[in-house]
């Protein structure tokens, strides 16, 4: 019985998936080449400093969350995955903090050793 | 995708949601194939794969005293003898975007049991992977021959080599085994195994256009990282 039932699910979910309508995805797909389009032109530009930076970030992150949301559907999941799937990131948020400040401290160690000079 | 539903068993939305389904003493992921959480929990791991590498290589760019080189001058291709700065580069990016558009698609007509136009888009996404792969193949061995190596290079820091290598090679190889399972499928899609249910060699589970969407997850994450790449290494 409990055999069955398990061959069964596949099929049953088949028959609920209502599949998005085409459109979301062409916009999805132009907006992601708009965004690229738009990073490119911060290199063409030759934007420098905090401006570069946060440019670059900003269309990073917005076609990151278009394709997660919508091309690997994480918008429509129920959030039992999607929170599984976006907290450890957090960790790699502390991980980039904490490599943050060693790079700045060997920076600082390798400037400081040169001038000094090593013992 | 949207509005699941299971036998004997309220789905709440949202949070509430969340902690019904994870404390219901049944699978936790309501209405999503195993496969498909199975190919999630690996595209995490392969994030923290490509984090480690993307935040060495913060670490190794920013403790060096030596000039980073300049990646648009590095990266830029000549086009009627002016250097165009990235060009490759960019062309890549919208290579990799646009399969990445005709894979989302695939898994729509997959799920409409459109055989034919799901064929075509994967067989149209390996197409664009091929292309992507080829010119990154182009930019390796151009750049090897302008002398840059995983020791050292003409342009500046010396670690830019490794990193360059290392990170584009892993994600070129990430490619590369998309390709192969986007052509795989292309063959599985026209044979028909998804209608006929017939069983894969991999899992032997019963054929099912989830098994598109599976595909499709990883490929749209091979472009997902490139992302980051391309905002990390090319652009910063």
């Amino acid at each position: 019985m409990e055999e069955t039932n398990k061959m069964q699910e596949p099929n049953k979910q088949e028959e609920q998936t209502s599949t998005q309508k085409i459109g979301i995805y062409l916009w999805i797909w132009g907006l992601l080449f708009v965004l690229s389009f738009f990073s490119y032109m911060v290199d063409w530009y030759q934007f420098q400093g905090m401006l570069r930076w946060s440019l670059i970030l900003f269309f990073m992150f917005l076609k990151a969350g278009l394709i997660m949301a919508f091309f690997m559907h994480l918008f429509w999941e129920r959030y039992a995955l999607v929170n599984v799937l976006l907290w450890p990131m957090t960790a790699i948020a502390c991980f980039i903090f904490l490599m943050n400040a060693e790079f700045q401290y060997t920076l600082f160690s390798r400037f400081f050793y040169f001038v000094v000079g090593g013992a | 995708m949207s509005e699941q539903k299971i036998d004997g068993f309220e789905l709440k939305p949202g949070f509430k949601g969340m902690a019904s389904d994870t404390g219901s003493d049944q699978t936790m992921f309501k209405g999503v194939h195993w496969g498909k959480a199975m190919m999630w929990i690996f595209l995490l791991s392969d994030t923290f794969v490509f984090s480690c590498f993307l935040i060495s290589y913060m670490k190794g760019r920013g403790s060096t005293i030596v000039d980073w080189p300049n990646t648009s001058e590095v990266f830029s291709l000549h086009v009627g003898g002016v250097p165009v700065p990235l060009l490759l580069i960019a062309i890549m990016t919208f290579v990799l975007i646009t399969s990445s558009g005709t894979m989302a698609l695939a898994v729509k007509y997959g799920y409409e049991k459109n055989r034919k136009m799901c064929g075509w888009l994967i067989l149209a996404t390996a197409v664009g992977g091929l292309t992507f792969v080829g010119m990154q193949v182009f930019e390796w061995s151009k750049l090897i021959h302008e002398g840059v190596r995983p020791w050292g290079n003409p342009f500046g820091a010396a670690q830019f080599g490794s990193f360059f290598f290392m990170i584009t090679g892993f994600h070129g190889f990430h490619v590369s085994i998309g390709v192969i399972f986007l052509f795989i499928y292309t063959y599985k899609v026209f044979a028909g195994h998804y209608d006929s249910k017939k069983r894969g060699w991999f899992t032997k589970m019963k054929g099912d256009y989830v098994e598109i969407e599976i595909l499709g997850l990883y490929w749209h994450f091979v472009d997902l990282v490139w992302v980051f790449i391309f905002a990390f290494f090319y652009l910063w």
